[in-house]
């Protein structure tokens, strides 16, 4: 598998993917390849960026990270282990995600921020729901989920707050947290703000950023959105029709963009779909 | 003994009259159903008196294989049916079987064991049609109910499933939901029992021409029977649904009806 290894090659990657493809159909007459011979690698501490049109299969390439899907081919390494061969709760653990919608659980913030850390406890009983704790105990919960909040720039007061009055921004917010809670290695983002106003698009962005640079997780931030790739990536690929068309360091690869494809969408005038059909879209083998 | 005379055959023919009522006011009002309507009647007329002559010879026979196939032979449509509800569910007619099949099983053997019911074919047949049946509409409803609730709150199951949580824990909300709802009509029925309606057994004993207060007493044990044999069908099925809703990877997985 040629894959670039351009992005800090003299590193053990903290994830590395190797010619991950993921196929639908592949009973019937037309199977049709979703993400196709995928590769790339993101060092600790890195935020590598997934660009692309919408329906590139940006989405599916993320959930191949902590197998929500399970890819037909190629395999995903989290610090040079087969994910595969992990526990499925361990590599979910490990690589923590967030979605495009906040996805809360019913009940309180509290609950939802400390879901993760109460399943290995043995006591979320799904749903997200808090269930007799002692008086010891609760205090203790919510002293860690005020952490949390903090992390993510909610005051205290929002613990004991219903998920159904919060704002979109802050549901986000609260998802964060809750990603945050596990404890993760890789963190992936499936387009976190796209749901959002501009403003609180804007907050999470400036979030994410300081958790970049306060802690040495590891980012894959899936986004359609190039200024917002451009702030927040340090490397990253621009992925279309489930292929890797261009990638390399960010905002680089994108000011000067070496491959027509690659030009086109930062020009916004790549459709997917179209990919194919144009010059200089090249296979993921050829890319420099 | 009632006389032969109420229930005859010509007091049914009198009865299609009833039917004829329906078919009318069905094309008066251009419902459009007076075929279905007639056709659900021949049915049932031809399934009951069917099933009358298959249980008279059962009687007659009163070995107990009979009664055995005759259990198996509802406990095998019960479970078809159901299954047709779930079927987005794969491994739907199993999970039926088994949901169905096990609480007639326990809650028959209990009342057996107990002494609650005598053992000979009268006593069983239609206990346990009655167990099968009602364990049959909770199976479909907790089923059906399940799949929905997976395809409506699948963002919210994957995003438990990402924070590490296993299919249990992240369909804990759905099962308990969907198993409530299955029990409602239940336990209502029970609730308002004698009240708002007088129940099949109690009715038929009482036609039958027994002391009300006999009838009574049966009725109050089909009660408790069929509450407990929708309790375990139920449970059954939120025990091994989850294990069907997904992958053996963990993942959830996408049945027909979802967006």
């Amino acid at each position: 598998m040629g894959y670039a290894l351009r992005v800090d090659a003299h590193l053990q990657p903290r994830i590395a993917v190797e010619g991950l493809t993921f196929e639908v159909g592949r009973d019937t007459q037309a199977p049709r390849r979703i993400v196709d011979d995928v590769s790339f690698r993101v060092a600790a501490g890195g935020v590598f960026t997934v660009l692309g049109p919408s329906g590139s299969g940006k989405s599916t390439l993320l959930r191949c990270l902590n197998r929500l899907v399970e890819p037909s081919a190629g395999r995903v390494l989290l610090d040079g282990h087969v994910a595969s061969e992990l526990p499925v709760q361990e590599l979910r653990r490990r690589v923590g995600m967030v979605f495009q919608t906040a996805a809360l659980f019913d009940g309180k913030v509290l609950d939802n921020v400390l879901y993760g850390p109460r399943l290995r406890e043995g006591r979320a009983g799904g749903g997200g729901e808090a269930r007799g704790a002692a008086a010891g105990e609760a205090d203790a919960a919510h002293a860690q989920a005020e952490g949390l909040l903090r992390r993510v720039g909610l005051p205290a007061a929002f613990c004991d707050k219903p998920v159904t009055e919060l704002s979109g921004g802050e549901a986000q917010r609260v998802s964060l947290a809750r990603a945050l809670a596990n404890e993760p290695e890789v963190l992936a983002l499936d387009e976190p703000t796209a749901a959002l106003d501009p403003t609180a698009s804007q907050v999470i962005e400036d979030l994410l950023l300081q958790l970049a640079a306060d802690s040495d997780l590891t980012f894959v931030f899936v986004t359609h959105n190039l200024a917002q790739a451009r702030r927040i990536g340090d490397h990253g690929l621009l992925l279309v029709d489930g292929r890797v068309v261009d990638q390399g360091p960010l905002p680089a690869f994108l000011d000067d963009p070496a491959l027509e494809t690659t030009r086109l969408f930062v020009e916004g005038r790549l459709q997917s779909g179209a990919a194919c059909a144009l010059p200089g879209a090249a296979p993921p083998e050829a890319a420099p | 003994m009632i006389a032969a005379q109420p229930f005859s055959f010509t007091s049914l023919a009198a009865a299609l009259v009833l039917v004829g009522l329906a078919l009318l006011l069905s094309w008066r009002q251009h419902l459009d159903i007076e075929k279905e309507m007639g056709f659900s009647c021949i049915r049932a007329f031809v399934q009951l008196m069917a099933i009358g002559y298959v249980i008279n010879l059962i009687l007659r026979a009163d070995r107990p294989v009979y009664v055995v196939l005759m259990v198996a032979a509802m406990l095998g449509f019960a479970a078809a049916t159901s299954a047709r509800r779930a079927r987005p569910l794969p491994g739907a007619l199993l999970l039926a079987a088994v949901a169905i099949g096990g609480s007639t099983l326990v809650t028959l053997g209990l009342m057996l064991a107990l002494g609650i019911i005598p053992s000979g074919a009268r006593y069983v047949i239609p206990i346990a049609g009655m167990i099968i049946g009602n364990s049959m509409n909770v199976a479909s409803v907790t089923a059906v109910r399940l799949v929905q609730d997976a395809g409506d709150r699948r963002p919210q199951i994957e995003a438990a499933l990402a924070l590490s949580a296993s299919p249990r824990q992240c369909t804990a909300d759905i099962i308990r939901r969907s198993v409530r709802l299955a029990m409602v009509p239940v336990i209502d029925s029970t609730k308002t029992m004698g009240i708002v309606f007088l129940p099949g057994a109690m009715t038929g004993m009482i036609l039958a021409g027994a002391d009300p207060l006999q009838a009574v007493r049966l009725q109050v044990v089909v009660v408790f029977m069929l509450l407990a044999a929708v309790s375990l069908t139920a449970t059954i099925v939120s025990l091994l649904a989850p294990g069907r809703l997904f992958t053996p990877q963990q993942q959830l997985r996408r049945l027909e009806n979802d967006a």
